[in-house]
C-alpha cells in the first residue's frame, strides 16, 4: 500500500500534476511530510493539501473487518479452524486447536532438547494427508542447522502411523512435498531468494516483518527455533522505578538457577506472538508455553521416543509468573 | 492581523505583498476583479483568497466580541464538571482501576509498555470489549476501533473474553434485577465481536494513513469509545535510518490522536514495547522510541513483574500519584490477582 502511486489516487487533476511536478510519487512520500511542509513544496493553500491528504490517506488505508467477520471467515474457510495439531494432546487443548496459522511460533530451548524432533514432527504432520488428520500441504523446512533427518523423520511416521507408512507409495509422497532448504545462513536465504534487505538499525528488523507477513497472508503456521545464550551479568531485567523504590541491592531470583535466555534479545521476543520454551529441570524435560495471547501459562512434561516427542502427562503444570520464561539446562 | 499568516500558498503570499495587500483590513474591501487585476492572477483564484481572507478576519471578530481567547477554549470550573459526569472505561480488575482513578479515561492518551508476554494485548482486547458494556451496567456502550500492527490479535481470544464479559453481566442482572422481568437477558457473546472494527495494518505509511483516516471514520460511526493501536512501535522499531524523520512523524501521530480523543471525546490507547537503555552505569527496561516520545501520552502506564506477580505502575500521569498494583491475566480475561493479601500499594 505504502508504493502506491499518487497518479491513481482520484485526485483532482490539477492537484495531481502538482504532486508529480514535485516528483512526490507514491503515498509514502506523500505521509512522510507534514501538511505545511507539503504547502510549501508544493504551492498550493492549506485547504487543498489537508483534502488531498485526506482522500489518499483513506484510499491507502487497508479495509476494516469487525472482529466476528474474522472469526466466522477463518471458521468457515480454514480446515479446523486454523490450526495444525500436534497430536499432543494437552498441548493441542492449551494452544486452542494446535500451531494456529498465521502467526510466528517460536521454539526456545538448550541444545539437544528436541527442537529438531519436534520441528521434525510438524513437518510430518503438516504434509499427513487431510483424512489422516494432517494438513495434506507442502512443507518447507529451511534447515539452517544442517540438521534435518529424512531417516529419523520416516522412523517417526512409521512409528506415530504405521497405518498411513505402510500404504504404498504414500510416504514417497508425502517426503516429497516436504522441501529442505540448506542456505549457509538465514541471511543468506532471505537474499538470495528476496533480493537484498536494507540492513539498518536492528539487523534482524527486515526479517521480523518478513516472516511475520509471509506467515498472515499465506494463512499458514510458521515455525522458529531458536537458540539460548548465557544471561549477561547487568542484563537490564528491571525498570528505572524498580531500581529506586527499592532499598536492598537488585537481585534478581531468576539468575540462581538460571544463566540462559533466549537469544536475539527483546526485540525480537516482542516480534513472535506464540513463544515454547523446552528445558530440562532436574531430570525431566519440560515445555512451556511462553508467551500466547490466547493459552495460559502451563507446562508439560515430556520425553523423546521414537515416534518424537510425547507428553507424560497432558493435565499440566501450570506456571507461576515469570517462571514460564526462564530457561534451565540440568541433567 | 498580517497576510503571511493566512493559510494559502507562498507564491500567491508573495504576489499579494508586491501588490501592497499587507494586513487583512486591506483586503477587506477590494473586490474580486480588482484583486485579480492588481495580482495577474484569474479571477477564480481571486475568489479563493477572499474566501480564506474573509474567514480568518471574521473569527477574530466573533472572538472579540465574545470574550473568548481562541476556540475550544474552556475554563477549570466547566473541565471539572466535565471529568466528572464521564464515565471510566473499567479494565476489569478492580485493584487496576482504583490507582487509574475508576479506568482508562476518555479524552486522554493512555501508554501501556511491557516486557513480551506480560500481558499489553491482553489489555487491549480486554478494553475493546469492556467498552461495549451498556449503560445500564456502568458502562460506556460504545465501539472499538482495534488497530493490529504486530499481527497479535487473536478472534479465539476475542471471543473467550467476550463470553467471560456476556457471563458477569447475566450475573450481575440477576442478582440486582430479581424483581424487575429479565430486563435484557439474553447478551450474544458474538454481539461483542460485532462492534470490534479491526485494522490490519502492515507498513508505517499505512500506520499513518489509518490515523489519518480516523477522524472521517470515527465521524460515519459515531458511538466509537476507543481507539486502541497495538502496538505503536512495531513498525518504527524497524526498516527505520531517519532518526529525525521517525521522531517527527511519531509526534505528528500523537498529536492527531489526542485531537481525536478530545474531538470525539474517546479514549486512545497505545500499547509500547520496551527496550534497553543504558543508564548511570547499568542497563535498564525502558519503553520504546526515544524520550522525545515519552512526552507524547497523557498517562503512561508500565506493566512489570513483581516475583510471580504481575504488576502495572502508573509512571506518568497529570491527576494520579504514582502508584502500583497487582493484576492477573486469567482465561476470563484480565482480572484481579487473587494471591495477593496487600491489595494497593503506594510508591
Amino acid at each position: 500500500m505504502a508504493n502506491k502511486l499518487i497518479s491513481e489516487m482520484g485526485l483532482p487533476k490539477s492537484t495531481a500534476n502538482v504532486f508529480a511536478a514535485r516528483n512526490i510519487i507514491t503515498v509514502k512520500d506523500v505521509l512522510s511530510l507534514s501538511d505545511f511542509e507539503l504547502m510549501e513544496l508544493l504551492d498550493v493553500g492549506l485547504e487543498e493539501v489537508t483534502r488531498a491528504v485526506a482522500q489518499i490517506s483513506e484510499i491507502s488505508c487497508p479495509p476494516y473487518q469487525t472482529a466476528l467477520s474474522l472469526l466466522e471467515q477463518r471458521k468457515q474457510n480454514e480446515y479446523l479452524a486454523g490450526h495444525l495439531p500436534t497430536r499432543l494432546t494437552g498441548l493441542d487443548t492449551a494452544l486452542c486447536g494446535g500451531i494456529p496459522f498465521g502467526v510466528v511460533t517460536e521454539l526456545v530451548g538448550p541444545a539437544g532438547i528436541g527442537k529438531t524432533q519436534f520441528c521434525l514432527k510438524l513437518a510430518l504432520l503438516a504434509s499427513l494427508p487431510i483424512s489422516f488428520g494432517g494438513l495434506g500441504g507442502r512443507v518447507t523446512y529451511v534447515d539452517v542447522e544442517s540438521k534435518f533427518s529424512s531417516r529419523r523423520m520416516i522412523e517417526m511416521g512409521l512409528t506415530s502411523f504405521p497405518e498411513v507408512f505402510h500404504m504404498d507409495g504414500l510416504a514417497q509422497e508425502m517426503a516429497g512435498r516436504i522441501v529442505v532448504l540448506r542456505p549457509a545462513s538465514l541471511s543468506e536465504f532471505t537474499e538470495r531468494e528476496f533480493g537484498q534487505g536494507p540492513h539498518r538499525q536492528h539487523p534482524l528488523g527486515w526479517h521480523v516483518s518478513f516472516i511475520k507477513s509471509l506467515a498472515e497472508f499465506s494463512r499458514i503456521p510458521v515455525v522458529v527455533t531458536n537458540q539460548v545464550r548465557s544471561q549477561g551479568r547487568d542484563e537490564a531485567s528491571r525498570y528505572l522505578f524498580q531500581v529506586q523504590s527499592r532499598d536492598e541491592p537488585p537481585k534478581d531470583p531468576l539468575k540462581f538457577d538460571s544463566h540462559l535466555v533466549a537469544a536475539l534479545g527483546i526485540h525480537w521476543a516482542h516480534a513472535v506472538t506464540i513463544r515454547l520454551v523446552l528445558e530440562s529441570k532436574s531430570g525431566k524435560r519440560l515445555i512451556k508455553i511462553a508467551k500466547s495471547s490466547i493459552s495460559p501459562s502451563i507446562g508439560f512434561f515430556f520425553n523423546i521416543t521414537t515416534s518424537g516427542i510425547s507428553l507424560l502427562d497432558d493435565e499440566g503444570v501450570e506456571m507461576v509468573g515469570p517462571e514460564a520464561n526462564t530457561i534451565h539446562c540440568q541433567g | 492581523m498580517e497576510v503571511s499568516s493566512l493559510p494559502i500558498s507562498a507564491s500567491q503570499r508573495g504576489k499579494l505583498i508586491s501588490a501592497g495587500y499587507s494586513s487583512l483590513s486591506s483586503l477587506s474591501s477590494v473586490s474580486p476583479s480588482h484583486l485579480a487585476r492588481d495580482l495577474k492572477i484569474p479571477e477564480n483564484e481571486a475568489v479563493e483568497i477572499l474566501k480564506v481572507a474573509s474567514r480568518r478576519s471574521g473569527s477574530d471578530k466573533i472572538e472579540n466580541g465574545s470574550h473568548v481567547i481562541m476556540n475550544g477554549a474552556q475554563t477549570a470550573w466547566d473541565m471539572l464538571h466535565e471529568e466528572e459526569s464521564s464515565i471510566c472505561i473499567t479494565t476489569s480488575c478492580s485493584d487496576l482501576d482504583e490507582i487509574l482513578g475508576g479506568g482508562i479515561r476518555s479524552k486522554e492518551v493512555t501508554e501501556i509498555g511491557g516486557v513480551p508476554g506480560i500481558g499489553k494485548t491482553q489489555i487491549g482486547i480486554q478494553l475493546a470489549v469492556n467498552i461495549q458494556i451498556p449503560a445500564d451496567y456502568g458502562g460506556l456502550g460504545g465501539k472499538a476501533i482495534y488497530i493490529d500492527t504486530e499481527g497479535s490479535f487473536m478472534v479465539e481470544r476475542a471471543l473467550q473474553i467476550a463470553e467471560a464479559c456476556a457471563e458477569d453481566m447475566l450475573e450481575y442482572n440477576s442478582l440486582l434485577r430479581k424483581d424487575s422481568q429479565s430486563h435484557q437477558a439474553n447478551i450474544e457473546p458474538k454481539a461483542f465481536l460485532d462492534n470490534i472494527f479491526y485494522f490490519r495494518i502492515c507498513t508505517y505509511t499505512e500506520q499513518i494513513a489509518v490515523i489519518n483516516y480516523l477522524e472521517k471514520f470515527v465521524f460515519e460511526h459515531k458511538d466509537v469509545k476507543i481507539v486502541i493501536i497495538d502496538s505503536i512501535s512495531f513498525h518504527f522499531r524497524q526498516d527505520f535510518e531517519d532518526m529525525a524523520l521517525r521522531t517527527r512523524l511519531l509526534s505528528g501521530m500523537a498529536l492527531k490522536l489526542m485531537k481525536l480523543a478530545k474531538k470525539f471525546n474517546l479514549a486512545v490507547v497505545l500499547l509500547n514495547q520496551v527496550t534497553t537503555k543504558y543508564n548511570e552505569g547499568s542497563f535498564q527496561l525502558t519503553l520504546a522510541l526515544g524520550d522525545s516520545w515519552s512526552h507524547a501520552s497523557t498517562n503512561r502506564i508500565i506493566l512489570y513483574w513483581n516475583g510471580n506477580a504481575r504488576y502495572a505502575y502508573i509512571d506518568k500521569s497529570p491527576s494520579m500519584r504514582s502508584a502500583s498494583s497487582p493484576y492477573a491475566v486469567t482465561g476470563r480475561g484480565i482480572r484481579n490477582s487473587s494471591s495477593n493479601c496487600k491489595r494497593v500499594k503506594l510508591m
